[in-house]
C-alpha cells in the first residue's frame, strides 16, 4: 500500500510540471482538478479506510476535484479567453525553476527533523514542491484566473502537510477549511468577472492604478 | 451561552436581511444587531456576564475579552453610522453589503473565542472572504484592484498561517505528545513540544496573520484596501480586523512563552514592529490621499502593538490599552473621513480644502481624531504610547526608544501636513452644490468613539484595568 501512496505522490509532482508548462487555461484547470483527485485518493491510501478518511476524501474530491475546477472553467467560458499569453517569465524558464524548486524541496526535506515514519516518505518533499509551484504560479502569471489556480495549488501543498496530522484535526474543522477555500474561490471568480467587465481582459497588469 | 449568542446573533440577522424586502428595514436590522451585540459583548468582556461554555473549542480568555470590548463598541457605532450612509447610496442596494457586514461580525466573534487553532484559522479566513465584497462596494476599477489584491494577498498569507498551525501540531507529534490543536492542551504541554517545529510554526503564524494585520513588509494590500473601501468598512478593518489578526498572532506568542521561547518571539515581533514604524513614517510624508494616509497610520499602530509585546513587562499593559484606543480612534477617523469624502467627492488634497469650513462637525472631529491617533494627550493612545516608551527605557533599550519616538514624531508631522491642508482654507465653489450635509446620524458615532478614546486616556475604570492586567499576564507580563 505504501508504494501505491508513493506512486500517487510522484504523480502529484509530475502534475506540478503540467501546471507550470500549460499555456492553455483549459489544460491548466484540468491539471489542478487532476491534482485534487489524486490528493483525495491519497487520503484513503495513506490513512486507511475509516469514517474520517472516507468523509475527508469525499469532501476533498468534491471540492478540489470537481466543484472548484467546474466553477473556474465556467468562469473562463464567461470571460471567453482560452490562452494565457505572455507570462511574466516564459514557460521553459518556469519549468526549469519548477525543477529547481523540486530538487530544493527534496534537499530541504532531508534536513528536517522528522519522526521516523515520515523520514523516508515522499510526502514532505512533495508537499514542499507543491507549495513552491503554487507560489511560482502566483508570482509569474498575469491572468487573474492563473493566479487563482496558483492559490489552489498552494492550498494543495498545505493539504498535503495536513495529511501528517489527520488525527489531530477533527473532520468538522477540515471541512470548514475546505469550505473557506471554496467560498474564497467563488468570491475571487466574481471579482474576476468584474475585472473582465471593467478592463475587457483579466490581465492583472491592468491593476496598477493604486500606488504611492 | 452568551458567547454562542454573540456568534449566532449576527448570523441570524444576516439570514433575516436576505429575506427582508424593505431597504430601510434592512438598515435597521443592522443597527439592532450592532446594539444588541455591544449590549451583550461589553458586559461579557468586562466579566459582568458569565462566559462559561461546555466545549474545549470555544472560550473567552482575557485577551479575547479585550478584543471583544474594542470591536463590539466599534461595530455598534459603525452600524449606527451605516443606516444614514446606506441611505445616501440607495441605488447601490444594501442587501449584500449588510449581509456581508453581519457575516464579518460573526466570524470576528468566532475568531475571538476560538480555542482550537484550526477553528481560529477558519474564522480568520472567513473574515477575509466576508470583507472582500465590502471593499468592493463602490464597484469601480480602483475598488476592483484593491479587492483583488486584498483577497489574493490575504488568502495566500493565511494559507501560510495554516502551514504554521500544522507545524505546531507536528511539534506535538514529533515530541510524541497527543496531537491536538486545542490551545489549552498545547499550552499545557508547551515545554515538551519539539522546539524547531514550534519555532517554524510560530514564524509562519506570524507571517500569515501578520499579513492580515498589515505589519510591514506584509502591508502592501492595506493602503489600497483602506483607500478604496468606504469609511465605514475602513473603520471596521483598521479597528476590528487588525485587532483580531493580532489576537491570532498572540495565540502563537502564548505558546512560545509557555515553551520558554519568549525571547525569540519577541525578537521577531520587534523587527516587524520597528519596520512597520519606519515604513509608516516614510509613506505618510506628503501623502496626498487622506484615506491612504489613515492606512499608513494603521501600519504605524500595528507596529506599536507588535513592539509592546516585544518589550514585554509593563509595555504589555500599554499594548492592551493601545489595542482598545486604536480600535476606537480608527472608528472616529474613518467615519469622519467618510463624511468629508462624500461632501467633496474626492479624497485627494488637490480637491479637498476647507473641510472645517464646509463640514464644521466632521472636520473638527477629524482634526481631533488626528491629534488623538498621533498620541497627543489626553487620548488613550498618549497614555499607552507613554507607558510603552517608559517600559522600553526601563528595559534599557534607548536605541529602540529613540527610533520609536522619532518615527512617532515623523508620522505626526507627516499626517499634520495632510490634515491641516485639507481642513483649513476655503473650499472650491463646486463643493457647495453637493447635497451632503453633516447630520447627527453621521457625526455622533465618530464623536462618541472620540469621546471614548479621550475618556479612556484620562480615566480607566477599575474592571477594565483588572482585565488589561489579566490579559498582559497571559503574555508573560506581571499581573
Amino acid at each position: 500500500m505504501t508504494s501505491f501512496a508513493e506512486l500517487l505522490l510522484l504523480s502529484v509532482l509530475l502534475i506540478n510540471f503540467l501546471l507550470l508548462g500549460s499555456s492553455r487555461l483549459g489544460a491548466l484547470i484540468r491539471a489542478v482538478a487532476l491534482q485534487g483527485v489524486v490528493l483525495a485518493v491519497l487520503v484513503l491510501v495513506s490513512q486507511g479506510i475509516s469514517l474520517h478518511s472516507v468523509s475527508l476524501a469525499t469532501i476533498a474530491l468534491a471540492l478540489k476535484g470537481v466543484i472548484i475546477p467546474w466553477y473556474l472553467s465556467r468562469a473562463m467560458a464567461d470571460i471567453k479567453i482560452r490562452r494565457e499569453v505572455e507570462p511574466v517569465i516564459g514557460y521553459i524558464p518556469t519549468l526549469l525553476l519548477g525543477a529547481v524548486i523540486t530538487a530544493l524541496a527534496f534537499l530541504f526535506a532531508q534536513s528536517l527533523p522528522l519522526i521516523d515514519a515520515h523520514a523516508t516518505s515522499l510526502l514532505i518533499p512533495t508537499a514542499l514542491a507543491v507549495l513552491g509551484t503554487g507560489f511560482l504560479l502566483l508570482i509569474t502569471r498575469r491572468k487573474a484566473i492563473t493566479q487563482v489556480v496558483g492559490y489552489l495549488v498552494f492550498e494543495n501543498g498545505v493539504f498535503l502537510i495536513g495529511l501528517l496530522l489527520v488525527d489531530a484535526i477533527p473532520l468538522a474543522i477540515e471541512a470548514g477549511i475546505l469550505l473557506d477555500v471554496l467560498v474564497g474561490v467563488f468570491v475571487m471568480g466574481i471579482v474576476m468577472n468584474h475585472i473582465n467587465r471593467e478592463f475587457s481582459s483579466i490581465n492583472t497588469e491592468n491593476l496598477c492604478s493604486l500606488r504611492d | 451561552m452568551w458567547i454562542y449568542l454573540l456568534i449566532l446573533l449576527p448570523l441570524l440577522f444576516s439570514v433575516l436581511v436576505l429575506t427582508v424586502p424593505s431597504f430601510q428595514f434592512r438598515s435597521w436590522l443592522l443597527l439592532l444587531s450592532g446594539l444588541l451585540f455591544a449590549g451583550i459583548g461589553v458586559p461579557l468582556a468586562l466579566g459582568l456576564l458569565p462566559a462559561e461554555v461546555d466545549t474545549l473549542w470555544i472560550g473567552l480568555d482575557p485577551l479575547g475579552q479585550v478584543v471583544l470590548f474594542a470591536t463590539s463598541l466599534l461595530f455598534a457605532m459603525c452600524a449606527w453610522y451605516a443606516v444614514e450612509y446606506l441611505a445616501y447610496r440607495q441605488e447601490r442596494g444594501n442587501r449584500i453589503f449588510i449581509f456581508c457586514l453581519l457575516i464579518f461580525q460573526s466570524s470576528m466573534m468566532l475568531a475571538i473565542v476560538s480555542r482550537h487553532l484550526g477553528l481560529l484559522w477558519f474564522a480568520v479566513e472567513a473574515t477575509t472572504i466576508a470583507s472582500a465584497p465590502l471593499i468592493y462596494y463602490n464597484r469601480n476599477s480602483r475598488s476592483i484592484e484593491a479587492t483583488w489584491k486584498y483577497m489574493l494577498i490575504c488568502s495566500v498569507g493565511i494559507a501560510l498561517a495554516m502551514l504554521g498551525i500544522l507545524f505546531i501540531g507536528y511539534s506535538a507529534l514529533h515530541a510524541q505528545l497527543p496531537t491536538v490543536l486545542i490551545l489549552d492542551e498545547l499550552l499545557h504541554h508547551a515545554a515538551a513540544l519539539s522546539p524547531p517545529w514550534l519555532l517554524a510554526g510560530y514564524v509562519f503564524m506570524l507571517v500569515g496573520f501578520g499579513t492580515k494585520m498589515g505589519l510591514a513588509p506584509l502591508h502592501s494590500w492595506k493602503p489600497d484596501a483602506y483607500g478604496e473601501a468606504s469609511g465605514l468598512v475602513g473603520a471596521l478593518l483598521a479597528g476590528g480586523l487588525t485587532s483580531v489578526a493580532f489576537l491570532a498572532i498572540l495565540r502563537g506568542v502564548q505558546l512560545m512563552n509557555a515553551a520558554g521561547q519568549m525571547a525569540t518571539a519577541q525578537q521577531t515581533l520587534l523587527a516587524l514592529g520597528l519596520l512597520s514604524l519606519v515604513v509608516a513614517a516614510i509613506f505618510v510624508m506628503r501623502q496626498p490621499d487622506f484615506k491612504r494616509m489613515l492606512a499608513y497610520s494603521s501600519v504605524e499602530h500595528v507596529g506599536i502593538l507588535a513592539i509592546s509585546v516585544a518589550i514585554g513587562g509593563a509595555a504589555l499593559f500599554g499594548g492592551m490599552i493601545h489595542l482598545i484606543g486604536n480600535a476606537l480612534v480608527k472608528g472616529t477617523l474613518f467615519l469622519a473621513a467618510g463624511n468629508i469624502h462624500r461632501r467633496f467627492g474626492s479624497k485627494h488634497l488637490s480637491q479637498v480644502r476647507g473641510a472645517l469650513a464646509v463640514l464644521p462637525m466632521s472636520g473638527a472631529i477629524f482634526i481631533a481624531g488626528f491629534f488623538a491617533v498621533t498620541g497627543t494627550p489626553p487620548a488613550a493612545l498618549f497614555f499607552s504610547e507613554f507607558t510603552i516608551v517608559r517600559a522600553i527605557f526601563s528595559a534599557d533599550k534607548p536605541l529602540i526608544a529613540l527610533v520609536f519616538l522619532a518615527t512617532l514624531a515623523i508620522v505626526f508631522i507627516g499626517m499634520a501636513q495632510t490634515v491641516f491642508r485639507m481642513s483649513f482654507g476655503n473650499a472650491d465653489a463646486s463643493v457647495a452644490e453637493n447635497p451632503y450635509r453633516d447630520s447627527w446620524r453621521t457625526t455622533l458615532p465618530p464623536l462618541l468613539l472620540l469621546l471614548a478614546t479621550i475618556t479612556l486616556g484620562i480615566y480607566q475604570p477599575e474592571p477594565l484595568v483588572a482585565l488589561l492586567y489579566q490579559a498582559a499576564a497571559l503574555l508573560g507580563g506581571s499581573a
